[in-house]
């Protein structure tokens, strides 16, 4: 059986499609870059969109490469039930072309945060979070300037009511306080999926959370979820 | 025919607005200490070549739906428009 194919888009600006493409690959699966202006996935089992600037944010984080050639292809392997997982500018990538709810706008502090962040596991219905259970406590690192999720009060409620909310952010013991909402987000809100439950936005970027000699591993139980996922489909 | 359009696009009223909070706090430190409510938002100027004022406008409105504003978070309106020489 071959290992599963995870494909990782690069944009013009994307940063984290190498450590994305490493990740998985130390995570037992196989890496398979893929090119924003073409329309191919290459018989990807999952996709992520990973973290950067592309277009160098420019109108508004994502808004640009949401249009990109190979989205196309993204949606509609989305729309086919293939597990597609967004982090940081990959969530804003997601929540722009309409396959998130709600939308990440600049950080309350109004400052860029770089740091590791205790979250908290909603769910176990998404493509990172299988073999996961909910109120698990995961530490992962987050760095962006815009990833303050927030959604209209209607769509707010539904993403709750739905039980669409994947991660919080939260203390180490897992309460959720003002204190530990690392970026003002509407109910300390980090990741969450569609109502399939095949696609998932987080800000907190597990691939850089893999290797213990450079941190915490709190994105290995995400990656071995969403190659569990992958192999399915294999 | 060419015409000339500005678009202005706004964070949603009820959305905390952290850029308009960065200016409103640097505004009493030069003196202003009666400013209030700054919020800021984009102004985009864009030139469409259609038949009629109608199909511009028309498409400039959906332009603005689909990529120029964020409908879960910004309003836009479409100010000015006028005829370009040709």
């Amino acid at each position: 059986m071959r290992r599963p194919r995870v494909g990782v888009v690069t944009f013009p600006g994307s940063l984290d499609d190498r450590d994305a493409l490493r990740a998985v690959g130390a995570m037992g699966g196989e890496g398979v870059p893929l090119w924003h202006a073409e329309r191919d996935l290459r018989d990807a089992d999952a996709v992520i969109l990973p973290g950067g600037f592309s277009y160098g944010d420019y109108l508004r984080c994502g808004a640009i490469a949401r249009f990109a050639p190979i989205m196309e292809e993204v949606v509609r392997f989305a729309g086919a039930g293939g597990p597609v997982v967004g982090i940081c500018n990959g969530f804003q990538i997601l929540c722009e072309a309409g396959l998130l709810p709600g939308a990440l706008i600049r950080n309350r502090s109004l400052r860029f945060v770089c740091r590791v962040v205790d979250v908290r596991v909603e769910t176990s219905l998404s493509p990172l979070t299988e073999g996961l259970v909910a109120g698990d406590v995961l530490q992962i690192p987050v760095k962006h300037g815009e990833g303050q999720f927030v959604a209209s009060g209607e769509d707010l409620a539904r993403v709750e009511g739905d039980g669409l909310v994947v991660f919080r952010y939260c203390a180490p013991d897992g309460t959720v306080d003002d204190g530990h909402n690392v970026n003002g987000a509407a109910n300390a809100i980090a990741g969450v999926r569609n109502d399939v439950g095949n696609v998932v936005g987080l800000m907190p970027h597990p691939e850089h959370a893999v290797d213990p000699d450079v941190g915490p591993t709190g994105g290995q139980p995400l990656l071995a979820s969403l190659l569990s996922r992958a192999l399915a489909r294999v | 025919m060419k015409r000339r359009f500005e678009v202005v696009v706004t964070l949603r009223p009820g959305l905390l607005d952290p850029q308009g909070k960065a200016v409103e706090s640097a505004l009493p430190a030069m003196g202003w200490t009666n400013v209030s409510d700054v919020r800021v938002g984009k102004h985009i100027v864009l030139t469409v070549d259609a038949d009629s004022e109608d199909a511009a406008r028309e498409q400039v409105e959906e332009m603005s739906r689909r990529l120029l504003s964020n409908p879960v978070i910004e309003d836009f309106r479409i100010l000015a428009s006028g005829e370009l020489p040709a």
